[in-house]
């Protein structure tokens, strides 16, 4: 096969439509941080040239409740801007759940600091509003004067530390599932997973930045 | 056909080969190419890459963004069949659980095993690393010297397609001019991290990987390979054309739908099936190797996976390639009278002297690559520059024996679920637009050193059968037994200690901190899966297991030519050195059958 060849064949092959974004959603039976039922992961041969999407491998699980506090944070998080859409606008939340949802031992480990975490976010919110309004039907204002006191785990105030460990643990998610997408390399310029006839390096440009041309 | 179901393979063989990866595919093709009929027993399934490789598929396409689970432990992408450092029903135990006394054992069950998601790095051993006990008194020679294995390591890289330069550094083996495809273009960070290692004394040169820069020259190396074999020739250049170079993109830890890196699967078994002498069994799991009435190898007993029943294959020659510890256990099952401590272990050393490699890694951030104009970085997914050990002359004041090269990485790779993660000690905590600002700018400037080193051969460091555990076939699993010596643990600091240099060098900032405490910093035995030894060659039936054609010293048709032969483990990696030493091995095989010694 000549490179010609092999460039033409990937360029066909890697069009083929990826996961339509059709969510399997059956949520609001399930509401606590403990799983009725073990559901099974994907094995030790999943196939691999198949698209995946949440919800396929395994129930999801969020309460309508949940759904709103991790479509409120994630888009506190990665709101949405001249670059790039928000989190929940592509697809975050829907990747929060199946991960919280997921079978295996770090998953697991993580529902019980997202779900706990969330938790905390309800009743802060009341205790420091006074009001009967959950976290995610603050104003933006309020909201953030509560990530504001646990955004930063290293300076968090002792009795936010629990909470800015929950933080720091669902920023990175959040941000795992955000720049995983479509939109999210975009944000990055990140240019790549195109098939080339030859590599050429760095241009001209970037060298002189660095210093080294 | 050369698949066969179990029931079929009941003709006798010349040789018959337990595994399918870089040592049995080796050893197949080359066997073949002189047409020896071979059987190959693979315990994994059939594996396919033109079919099954992941090849553009993007995270958001795989569960849980390709993250890894214990089922993928490198990634969901990543091509391994049934594997990792659990295999579903084949346990093995540990008699230390600590990350510094226990050994993981990474398996797959898949045709060509390992070399399908392997990192590609090929390097050669040296002339001091077939030397090692002469050069410093510590651990063992080989019974052979680098002038014995530079023809076959020239005859691999035609065959498979290696790229990278000639350097003429001191035991850093040169090649045969013809043996190499040129080197990718480093990235920008490649050319930082070499323009300020240089200045440390460190020397960064082209990387030396399976990957096809450009199409083989199938023809001149065909003709090089089997000058005197038209039919060698023929299938070999034949098998060549059908391998497309690199298109620049898609990570080579998934395999290659179009054969542009080395895997037993593109490039070793298609030329030895077209020649219509191999047959292989899938699904076939070896536990043990029989015996004729003369005490010689007959053949092996296996678990047929797709019917539960257990067979038997017969040929004049056995091969083990089925990895180091897999190859060993085998033998230490395959118990009789005449062998109560199992095959070929009269010297009592089988299963002694695991090796894995010393790696120790540490992240920096550097401000220069951050921002920089969009450009495509994905190259050959790494490797482009590594740096070969350079402080030969220096050991007495470092403390340890032995060196260990740098693989470096860096660039704007595609993003991955750890993209923007981990980010608190240069965002002190920021989110919303000022975090999206903070992650574009960062993104692109992480630089990445990944330490590899030579651990010396110990004798806490063995496996043995369990008297306890079993697998889900019945057969006996095995016990490690680890523990690292300073030599190796001072090394692993010695590696922290200068990639902080480096990182400061570059005007960067390391991520979290450089390990002063070598004990902490080496990652635990198995994790860098380079494990060799368990039946080392050497020169006498006392010390070792077999001699230096990794023929067993009892038993005089059955050889091993996967990594349980090395007496060493060279910081280079080893599979390149075992594919060489297959050819070898088979090579003196042929000329056995020829004479008809067996």
């Amino acid at each position: 096969m000549d490179r010609r060849t092999t460039i033409k064949w990937m360029l066909s092959a890697a069009t083929l439509a990826p996961w339509s974004g059709v969510l399997a959603r059956d949520t609001e039976a399930r509401t606590n941080a403990v799983l009725s039922t073990t559901p099974q992961g994907y094995g030790s041969d999943p196939k691999l040239i198949d698209s995946y999407h949440p919800g396929q491998l395994w129930p999801l699980t969020f309460t309508a409740a949940q759904r709103a506090t991790a479509k409120a944070l994630s888009d506190l998080i990665i709101p949405a801007d001249e670059n790039s859409p928000s989190a929940s606008d592509v697809g975050v939340v829907d990747f929060l759940d199946e991960w919280v949802s997921a079978p295996y031992e770090r998953q697991r480990r993580d529902r019980t600091i997202v779900l706990d975490g969330f938790a905390w976010l309800d009743k802060e919110a009341v205790a420091r509003f006074g009001t009967k309004k959950t976290f995610a039907q603050l104003e933006g204002a309020q909201q953030s004067a509560i990530c504001n006191d646990v955004c930063y785990l290293p300076e968090a105030k002792p009795q936010f530390v629990d909470a800015a460990r929950f933080f720091a643990r669902y920023r990175d998610l959040t941000a795992g599932g955000f720049y995983t997408t479509p939109q999210g390399r975009k944000d990055l310029r990140y240019i790549g997973n195109v098939p080339l006839p030859r590599f050429d390096g760095p241009p001209l440009e970037v060298l002189k930045k660095v210093g080294l041309a | 056909m050369p698949f066969l179901s179990s029931d079929k393979a009941t003709d006798t063989y010349d040789v018959l080969i337990v595994g399918s990866g870089a040592g049995g595919g080796q050893t197949a093709y080359t066997l073949t190419m002189d047409g020896a009929r071979v059987l190959m027993l693979e315990a994994g399934r059939n594996y396919d890459p033109a079919r099954e490789t992941p090849m553009f598929q993007t995270p958001e396409q795989a569960p849980l963004r390709e993250d890894g689970t214990p089922a993928t432990p490198v990634g969901f992408y990543d091509a391994t069949i049934d594997g990792g450092w659990k295999v579903p029903g084949e346990p093995y135990t540990q008699t230390r659980t600590d990350d510094a006394g226990r050994f993981d054992w990474w398996r797959t069950r898949m045709l060509g095993g390992r070399t399908n998601h392997w990192g590609r790095y090929s390097f050669r051993n040296g002339p001091y690393d077939f030397k090692p006990r002469t050069r410093d008194g510590l651990g063992f020679d080989w019974p052979i010297s680098y002038d014995d294995m530079a023809p076959y390591y020239d005859k691999v890289e035609m065959l498979i397609g290696v790229y990278g330069s000639n350097e003429g550094l001191e035991n850093t083996p040169d090649s045969s001019p013809g043996c190499l495809l040129p080197p990718p273009k480093p990235l920008v960070s490649d050319l930082l991290f070499a323009d300020r290692g240089r200045k440390l004394g460190i020397p960064v040169v082209a990387g030396h990987r399976a990957v096809l820069t450009q199409p083989l020259d199938w023809k001149t190396n065909a003709a090089k390979l089997y000058p005197n074999n038209a039919t060698a020739q023929q299938l070999t250049a034949d098998s060549m054309k059908k391998r497309a170079a690199c298109i620049w993109a898609t990570p080579c830890g998934r395999g290659c739908s179009i054969g542009a890196n080395y895997q037993s699967t593109t490039v070793h078994l298609p030329p030895a099936l077209a020649s219509g002498k191999l047959d292989i069994v899938t699904e076939a799991m070896v536990y043990e190797v029989t015996l004729d009435k003369a005490g010689r190898a007959s053949g092996v007993s296996y678990v047929d996976k797709k019917t539960g029943k257990h067979r038997q294959a017969k040929a004049r020659i056995v091969v083990l390639a089925a990895s180091s510890c897999e190859s060993v256990r085998i033998l230490l099952n395959s118990k009789s009278a005449k062998f109560p401590q199992g095959l070929a272990n009269s010297s009592g050393k089988l299963g002694k002297y695991l090796m894995d490699t010393v790696g120790a890694d540490l992240v920096g951030q550097v401000p220069l690559l951050e921002d920089l104009p969009p450009h495509n970085e994905d190259g050959a997914s790494g490797g482009h520059v590594y740096s070969p050990w350079w402080l030969y002359k220096e050991h007495k004041s470092l403390g340890f024996a032995r060196g260990y090269h740098i693989e470096f990485g860096g660039g704007r790779g595609m993003p991955g679920v750890d993209t923007g993660t981990h980010m608190e000690w240069l965002t002190h905590g920021s989110y919303g637009k000022k975090f999206k600002d903070e992650v574009r700018r960062y993104f692109g400037s992480f630089v990445y050193f990944s330490g590899r080193g030579e651990m010396i051969p110990n004798e806490n460091s063995y496996c043995e059968i369990d008297p306890n555990t079993k697998d889900k076939f019945g057969i006996p699993v095995l016990r490690f037994h680890w523990q690292w010596s300073e030599h190796e643990t001072r090394q692993a600091a010695h590696m922290q200690k200068t990639f902080a240099q480096v990182i400061d060098a570059m005007g960067g900032r390391v991520r979290g901190k450089a390990e002063a405490d070598g004990a902490k910093a080496i990652a635990p035995g198995g994790s860098i899966i380079h494990e060799v030894g368990g039946a080392i060659m050497g020169a006498d039936a006392k010390s070792s297991v077999t001699n230096a054609w990794c023929q067993t010293w009892d038993v005089d048709n059955l050889f091993l030519t996967d990594g349980a032969p090395f007496p060493s483990n060279a910081d280079k990696n080893p599979t390149l050195t075992i594919m060489a030493n297959a050819w070898r091995v088979s090579d003196h095989i042929l000329a056995r059958l020829r004479r008809k010694e067996v």
